[in-house]
């Protein structure tokens, strides 16, 4: 039972993950999920001595809090700074990260929290926070959590899905149109920053920011057309999830790393299947 | 903490000297991330390096923490030329799936009985108090390659930076520049890693260079001034750190170094965002205050009076309230204007300034109705917006290709142009 609990889990946050970051990869922001999940540090930590307790919900706001507010940051940094996208992103997070690093040294004598604990969730430790109705065994928290997020991550979608669409694809003529880009990129950022930290306290940061890009990016691989690619998305996502899953055990590694290097396996091998493809195509163009 | 802290010193310094001189152009690139990417990448080669070597030895680390990050910077460049995957995409993945094998390989280690294990927290977050003379003579040595290396092949780096379209299209070796830019940005990763952790080091890569574009625009002002900020913010973050038991030396160099940054961001001469808004104010002084001027001279020209009230100006032309009293206040300090009671009337000086305003209104009219064939009626617009911008030796060429004309396409007099016939 354990087994199914983390392999389930694996493939909501990969999901869920992996819907938003398909609308990062086609907005070029890649590296804004790698930029949240190290930003979000000072945030944990500020919530943390606020509420003194570690598995508050006032920890996962105040983190994803931080995640909205590196976005606007890199965004500040971009347009009134004038400082190109990709270093905005850089400056930002290594900044918030260090403050949140700072922050943690400071008050590690009094309290029980290091870098450890906030940043590098473990899925392996999934199945033992059960959540209890009374004297019910309802199953893992972090399930009902992250179930909970992917119903909202649809719901946003299904409902903002052109918004989403023509932002992504042509911010400059949606802004032409009258629709409010910016709005847009906040709720689609504030969005991130959420799946984001809720899924890191549950996986650890390397395998979110994982999932938020290599199934997605695969995806891409494949299709033309945004609803394709997130169906082939969730597909990729789910099979990384099952194979790390199996790949971990029998390496006796961490299940969330080889989750990671799961997905890193399935986009190489589309990608040079699809290499091989074109050049026997190439190939039988030329012998005929 | 004496000696051991001089050295921590000099180990830190000389890390960040060399990284920020590599980020210059990094940055310059547009690749600024592609240190992150390195940094997280070498993890399953120190990994891997510590499985074969045994040891935790900077020696035995380092090739394999090199060859890794030379393995990453390949893959990003397979992905983004074998596919449409782009640029920032192809970092993330090979940064997240890079890590998640270098993951994969220390739990490895950790489950079997390696004993002395290499620790993932070292990895991240460095441990610059550990480190030794050994150490150190490796970063020297590292720093003189990639001085040696940037300044023997100046000429090119520079050319390409800035334009590698136009480098390739004048036969320059592109493949081999690319090749020494990528290796000498595994090598100052690879070697700074194991003492400063990988957040600093991406830090250390994207934001001195950052900060340096503020200031000048040439690329050996640049270098020098990134690494000579990589330099105190290392100094800087060791010492601050070294007051306080247990304090982190790796964030401490990056809040400097970011503190560092977001200043020059604002307060650079110049490029700075406050220079930049006085800039954008002062121009737009200088603008209406011109048209202020063109005002009087257009009232005089109707002949009726010489003296204005606020009212009169306002009626004419929309001013703001506010903005037209700074305008006056202005214009009669440099003596533009002068004052009787509450009306207002051009000095001497101020009525020249207004006839050259004019002059080179009525002149760019004339020019584009004639030379560019533009309706009389369509001029005026284009007209109100460059007669700012027009400069002496312009207003001189205008002159002289109409031929000192006396009347614009409106048939009004153009002022002045008699006494500026040579």
């Amino acid at each position: 039972m354990n087994d199914f609990w983390i392999i389930l889990e694996g493939s909501l946050v990969a999901v869920s993950c992996g819907l938003l970051g398909a609308y990062l990869i086609l907005r070029k922001m890649a590296m804004v999920g790698d930029a949240i999940s190290h930003a979000v540090l000072p945030g944990i930590v500020i919530a943390y001595l606020v509420a003194q307790s570690r598995s508050s919900i006032l920890l996962l706001l105040g983190a994803a809090l931080f995640g909205l507010l590196s976005t606007f940051l890199i965004e500040i940094l971009a347009k009134k700074a004038r400082i190109q996208s990709d270093a905005s992103i850089g400056i930002t997070f290594t900044w918030l990260f260090a403050i949140g690093v700072i922050l943690v040294s400071l008050y590690s004598g009094n309290a029980d929290i290091d870098q450890d604990c906030v940043l590098y969730g473990d899925i392996a430790f999934v199945p033992l926070d059960t959540l209890f109705l009374g004297e019910r065994d309802l199953g893992p928290t972090p399930i009902w959590l992250q179930g909970f997020n992917l119903f909202l991550v649809i719901a946003m979608i299904r409902i903002g899905y052109r918004g989403f669409l023509i932002t992504s694809f042509d911010p400059s003529f949606s802004s032409g149109l009258g629709i409010k880009t910016d709005t847009w990129h906040y709720v689609l950022m504030g969005a991130v920053s959420f799946t984001v930290v809720l899924s890191f306290n549950a996986v650890g940061a390397i395998l979110v920011v994982a999932f938020l890009v290599v199934p997605p990016a695969t995806a891409y691989l494949l299709s033309n057309q945004l609803q394709t690619m997130m169906i082939y998305t969730v597909i990729f996502g789910v099979l990384s999830a099952l194979i790390g899953f199996y790949l971990a055990t029998w390496w006796s590694a961490s299940i969330s790393g080889a989750m990671a290097v799961a997905s890193g396996i399935l986009f190489l091998g589309v990608l040079v299947y699809q290499k091989l493809l074109r050049k026997r195509k190439k190939f039988l163009a030329i012998t005929n | 903490m004496g000696a051991n802290f001089t050295w921590v010193m000099i180990g830190c310094a000389l890390i960040g000297a060399g990284a920020s001189a590599v980020g210059v152009f990094s940055f310059l690139r547009k690749q600024a991330l592609v240190g992150d990417a390195i940094a997280h990448s070498l993890l399953p080669g120190v990994a891997l390096a510590f499985i074969i070597g045994g040891e935790k030895s900077i020696w035995v680390l380092f090739p394999g923490a090199f060859i890794a990050g030379w393995l990453s910077i390949l893959s990003i460049e397979f992905i983004t030329k074998s596919s449409k995957i782009k640029p920032d995409t192809a970092i993330a993945i090979v940064l997240t799936v890079f890590f998640g094998i270098g993951i994969v390989m220390l739990t490895h280690i950790q489950q079997s009985s390696y004993g002395n294990q290499s620790g993932l927290e070292d990895f991240l977050f460095g441990k610059a108090a550990a480190m030794l003379p050994s150490d150190i003579a490796l970063f020297a040595i590292v720093d003189l390659v990639l001085i040696s290396s940037i300044a023997l092949t100046y000429p090119y780096l520079k050319l390409y930076s800035f334009d590698p379209e136009y480098s390739r299209a004048i036969g320059l070796p592109v493949r081999f520049i690319q090749f020494t830019l990528s290796s000498l940005t595994v090598l100052a990763v690879a070697s700074g890693i194991q003492a400063v952790g990988v957040v600093l080091m991406s830090a250390l890569i994207i934001t001195p260079a950052a900060a340096a574009r503020f200031f000048t625009s040439r690329l050996s002002q640049m270098i020098i001034l990134a690494m000579l900020i990589g330099l105190v913010s290392a100094v800087g973050g060791v010492y601050i750190s070294s007051l306080a038991f247990k304090m982190p030396t790796g964030p401490w160099v990056v809040m400097i170094l970011s503190i560092l940054a977001i200043s020059a961001f604002v307060f650079a001469p110049s490029k700075g965002m406050v220079s930049r808004y006085n800039k954008r104010k002062e121009h737009q002084l200088k603008v209406r205050s011109e048209n202020l001027l063109k005002l009087f001279f257009k009232l005089e020209e109707k002949g009726e009076s010489i003296h204005f009230s606020r009212t009169e100006l306002l009626n004419h032309r929309k001013f703001e309230g506010r903005d037209l009293e700074t305008i006056l206040k202005s214009l009669l300090g440099k003596r533009l204007l002068a004052r009787s009671q509450d009306s207002f009337s051009l000095t001497e000086e101020g009525r020249e300034e207004a006839t050259r305003v004019v002059r080179i209104h009525r002149l760019w009219e004339l020019y584009l109705n004639k030379r560019m064939s533009i309706a009389a009626d369509h001029v005026h617009h284009d007209a109100e917006a460059i007669e700012h911008i027009i400069t002496p030796e312009l207003e001189q060429e205008l002159l002289k290709d109409l031929g000192y004309p006396e009347l614009d396409p409106h048939k009004q007099e153009i002022p002045g142009t008699k006494n500026l016939k040579p």
